[in-house]
């Protein structure tokens, strides 16, 4: 092919992903430093960066962002150590094994604004849900899920849908393991723990790091589970940034402060992405 | 015991385990979809029920009742409308790409990865505005435009990495017999490509489907999608399971078959390649 057609037929994908890019962050950005209220819009004008101070000594920076980090970090952990467990018992032979496979990775497929619905309703619903009903079974007051422990049950919510993503990732990559390996392993009498210390650890290390890195980025921007369930309540108590600056822009109307919220999320969104793009890059033989 | 004996105690344990998570994952889908089949007294029940005499009445109303209809051809429409787009922009990118690899590729890949980072809410307040200026504000056009764009790094990774394992060989084959570039990729590279391209536009249908954040923020009725409509039953406490069940229900139905049938596709693409 010649070089000329080479760049046309690139071109397509690399300006449109470059406008989508560069127009949106231009403008976020100077909306930043813009006094810019939709309620008051006489009021304009460079106010340079009182915008990100405002934002950043707002009493509910502090949580939303401890909040977004508690949420990320739990929601890692959990997925990743129940998504190992799993695959590691379903990574052998039996019968309905099909099926198994296909119940466990389905949560994974659902609308994220339906699994918050069913949590919410028909779970956690301190009266007429079903965990409400064990509790009651078992002699216990139910608990007010989304009431007293808001932000846990979000993370709940989040694993059940994620774990199977993990579950998924890490089955697959277990199906290329040497088995002949593992089968040396038993033989000279090696227990459990060292085969999956010495041998399955370090077979799983990159999907690992990939389901870390993936899962971050859509944690980071957790939504819907937030705005269907408890809107960020009580008080703040499950408010993350995304959150926080959805509120700023909706309800507040505030698209300097908005603005200069979204550039924060920007930055941490990127801190995690230098080290996913060094993880894929490393895959990608060129 | 012996040893035989011992591996086959450890594996019996290990199923029954495995089976007990299946069961706990999948139960709250198999609860939906039960509640969709009660009445909604019996979905409030308490305690609540198991056995009980199923009705369709909850399909039947949410089809007259509801713009449910509506909102599918939306879902339907902006899916498969991004992923289309997304597909034709990237296939004779991603296949220039693939074929004649500078020393720039691997950049011009991880850079628009990159692009993928930028959290949606980030931008939030230009698309809006930008949105409001063009007078596409609520329109299934939009959304479409969004999806491409959302997908489209995504989708000319996966599809790089297919094209790459097609053999170089053929397509000098194809060039020494004087076909045009355009035959070439349609007659040539698309029918060995075409499991690839068909697993791309199936992850992105799925991303696309499930997405979540847009469809709430930019739309109000004209285009909201099935993810926007099941908000929408947010605000009444307790009222109507199972009608939200049945409307849930058939909204993830065809998705979670979709993702049944492209597990393995799925992983690649969703690992951008890194797992197979």
């Amino acid at each position: 092919m010649n070089p000329t057609l080479v760049r046309w037929l690139q071109a397509p994908s690399i300006i449109l992903l470059l406008i989508w890019m560069i127009v949106p962050l231009a403008m976020t950005l100077y909306f930043s430093t813009q006094r810019f209220n939709l309620l008051y819009p006489e009021r304009t004008g460079f106010i340079g960066l009182s915008n990100y101070k405002f934002f950043w000594t707002d009493p509910s920076f502090m949580p939303a962002l401890l909040n977004t980090l508690v949420l990320v970090g739990s929601v890692l952990t959990i997925t990743v150590v129940l998504g190992l467990a799993v695959s590691l018992l379903i990574d052998r032979e039996f019968k309905g094994r099909g099926i198994a496979r296909v119940m466990l990775i389905s949560p994974f497929f659902i609308m994220p604004t339906v699994s918050a619905l069913v949590w919410k309703n028909m779970l956690m619903d301190p009266n007429n849900g079903l965990f409400a009903a064990f509790s009651n079974a078992l002699g216990f007051t139910p608990v007010q899920w989304l009431q007293d422990m808001p932000l846990f049950s979000i993370i709940v919510m989040i694993s059940w849908q994620w774990t199977p993503f993990a579950i998924l990732i890490f089955m697959t990559s277990l199906q290329s393991q040497d088995q002949e390996q593992m089968e040396a392993a038993e033989l000279d009498g090696a227990s459990f723990f060292s085969k999956f210390y010495n041998l399955t650890i370090p077979h799983l290390a990159r999907p690992i790091s990939i389901v870390i890195l993936i899962q971050m980025i859509f944690h980071l921007a957790t939504f819907a589970e937030i705005f269907v369930t408890t809107s960020g309540g009580p008080g703040v108590q499950s408010t993350n940034l995304t959150y926080l600056i959805y509120i700023q822009s909706q309800q507040a109307f505030d698209v300097g402060v908005a603005s200069a919220g979204g550039v924060f999320a920007i930055i941490l969104a990127n801190i995690v992405a230098i080290f996913l793009i060094r993880a894929v890059g490393k895959t990608l033989t060129v | 015991m012996t040893d035989k004996q011992r591996i086959i105690l450890k594996n019996r344990i290990a199923v029954t385990f495995a089976w007990i998570a299946a069961i706990l994952f999948f139960f709250p889908i198999f609860w939906m979809v039960l509640t969709s089949f009660k009445t909604e007294g019996q979905a409030i029940a308490v305690p609540p029920q198991l056995f009980f005499e199923p009705t369709l009445e909850n399909y039947l109303e949410i089809q007259e009742r509801t713009n449910y209809t509506k909102f599918a051809i939306n879902s339907l429409i902006t899916s498969f409308g991004g992923t289309l787009l997304a597909l034709m922009i990237a296939i004779p990118s991603a296949y220039a790409m693939a074929f004649n690899t500078g020393k720039w590729t691997k950049d011009i890949l991880m850079w628009m990865l990159s692009t993928k980072m930028l959290p949606a809410v980030g931008v939030l307040m230009p698309i809006y505005f930008l949105a409001q200026k063009f007078n596409i504000y609520d329109t299934k056009f939009l959304l479409i435009v969004i999806y491409a764009m959302m997908n489209l790094p995504i989708v000319m990774l996966i599809l790089f990495n297919y094209f790459r394992e097609i053999p170089k060989e053929i397509l000098e084959a194809s060039r020494m017999d004087g076909t045009s570039t355009f035959n070439e990729i349609r007659e040539v590279v698309m029918p060995l490509a075409w499991g690839g391209i068909a697993s791309t536009a199936l992850l992105s249908v799925i991303l696309c489907w499930n997405e979540a954040f847009w469809s709430i923020v930019l739309t109000t009725t004209d285009a909201s999608t099935l993810t926007a409509f099941v908000a929408s039953f947010q605000a009444p406490e307790g009222l109507f399971w199972a009608k939200v069940s049945a409307v849930s229900t058939l909204a993830c139905a065809p998705i979670v078959v979709f993702g049944w049938l492209a597990q393995k596709q799925l992983v690649q693409g969703l690992t951008f390649g890194a797992v197979k």
